[in-house]
């Protein structure tokens, strides 16, 4: 199956997607961990939103080079995403998947995407590093300016509520329970 | 004539070392272990993922395991890191008789922990548990985290472990009469970790002994290759792929590449069992010092 290729700024576009569509995202990311939600939902968020992506990522910056730059998990930032959607964010990118509160947040407006944990190096490989902000909060926490050349990723959670991870949680328990507790 | 050489530098072995010469020998080769383990998977490791690639049947497992291939791949080729989380530093040393056990052999190994963390660099992970200050290189108090048992040569392995899958282990104190509960306690620890700890993962089951010592053989039965399962062994890791947790938390046959056991005796009374969870860059490496 051929992915499906994106390019932000995204647009109305990611609303045809389904969970377990494979894509491609080229264009500017936005990395983004704890500390720089917390800033941008006080200080406001410092780029253009409107069909923007966000990374969940703390990357490994070697002067102008990114040389590891794999998923953080998402579920920590369950809570602090709202605001972003709210703005117009249309994709976040990230491992593991996020609450269903978050599943609802995007329903009607965006995605989320699982890009493979670990593979820092493969995605370092699709990155051209274009700029920073809040270069205060440490390497980890800072907002990196990211360009991505084709980057794979599965959409973890549609915009009409479909939650792959959701349903494999769901099957692993019900998997689980016939086991173990009949 | 090989023998013979062999036979020389056994003797020599048996000679106590002493001075910063071996001690930088201890941190050199502990550095060189680091590096060993942060770039290259051990062959086991990388065979099953790739066993679990020919065998996934849904297209986005096997996606997942073809990015995880790639990347093993490239990071060798780079000769960098397989991920971002580093990890924090176990250490196993083997200490032959002829080697004191000493605070400064100790420092050494940390002096080699830094020393990696400059030169490869690794991401600084190890902070103060409460202030949660960072100390930059990797090491603090109790970290490098180091086991010690009795050799036949001063061998240092290195087992790096991120914290994503070391945040999803568990340990019970389950009732002598609940050996059945074993697997089930092995399965609903993956159950609750679900795509968190970076599946497909190992995982190091540790039974008996005491409540301290269980988590140690859980972490300790990581050291062992993958590409053998005991039935026992094989039978916990069927019950974990039977929940189709799958590469990533997406779906899939392989949730565990394996399941390595290890046991120890342990109070009548008691039946201490852990489970040592790691994601698909299982690291380890080991070098010997010479000196």
């Amino acid at each position: 199956m051929n992915p499906i290729d994106l390019k932000t700024p995204l647009s109305r576009e990611v609303l045809d997607l389904r969970a377990g569509d494979q894509v491609t995202l080229s264009g500017t990311v936005y990395t983004a961990r704890d500390e720089a939600h917390l800033r941008m939902m006080e200080d406001g968020i410092p780029f253009d939103p409107e069909g923007a992506a966000v990374y969940h990522c703390g990357p490994v910056i070697s002067g102008s080079r990114i040389i590891a730059a794999g998923p953080t998990t998402s579920a920590r930032l369950n809570r602090l995403t709202g605001f972003l959607l709210d703005a117009g964010v249309r994709a976040l990118i990230g491992k593991g998947g996020m609450s269903s509160q978050v599943a609802d947040q995007l329903s009607g407006r965006g995605v989320y995407l699982a890009l493979t944990g670990g593979c820092a190096v493969l995605a370092a490989s699709r990155m051209t590093l274009r700029g920073v902000y809040y270069e205060d909060l440490g390497m980890a926490e800072a907002i990196w300016i990211i360009e991505l050349d084709r980057l794979p990723l599965v959409v973890g959670i549609d915009s009409h509520g479909g939650d792959l991870f959701g349903t494999v949680a769901q099957e692993a328990n019900l998997q689980f329970d016939r086991r173990y507790t009949m | 004539m090989e023998i013979i050489i062999e036979f020389i530098s056994s003797l020599l072995m048996m000679l106590p070392p002493s001075g910063k010469e071996f001690l930088a020998a201890v941190s050199d080769a502990t550095c060189r272990a680091i590096r060993e383990a942060e770039i290259r998977l051990p062959p086991d490791v990388v065979a099953a993922i790739r066993e679990a690639a020919r065998n996934e049947t849904s297209d986005i497992a096997r996606q997942e395991l073809g990015h995880i291939l790639e990347n093993i791949a490239l990071a060798g080729h780079l000769g960098v890191p397989i991920c971002q989380d580093t990890g924090v530093p176990v250490v196993y040393l083997t200490v032959p008789p002829a080697v004191p056990v000493t605070a400064d052999l100790m420092e050494a190994v940390a002096e080699g922990v830094r020393k990696a963390t400059r030169e490869i660099p690794l991401r600084p992970n190890a902070v103060l548990p409460l202030e949660r200050v960072n100390s930059g290189d990797n090491t603090g108090p109790g970290m490098p985290a180091v086991h010690i048992r009795p050799g036949r040569r001063l061998e240092i392995t290195v087992l790096p472990k991120g914290a994503g899958a070391e945040n999803m282990s568990r340990l019970a104190m389950l009732l002598p009469t609940e050996q059945d509960r074993i697997p089930l306690f092995v399965a609903e620890t993956m159950l609750i970790a679900g795509g968190r700890p970076c599946p497909p993962v190992v995982l190091g089951v540790g039974i008996g002994g005491t409540f301290d010592g269980v988590a140690a053989l859980a972490k300790e039965a990581l050291l062992e290759p993958i590409d053998t399962m005991e039935p026992f062994e094989q039978e916990l890791c069927d019950a974990v792929n039977a929940l189709g947790i799958g590469p990533m938390g997406l779906g899939g046959k392989t949730t565990a590449l394996a399941v390595k056991v290890k046991t120890a005796s342990c109070h009548t009374a008691s039946l201490p069992v852990a489970v040592n969870v790691q994601c698909w860059a299982a690291r380890r490496a080991t070098r010997e010092v010479i000196w």
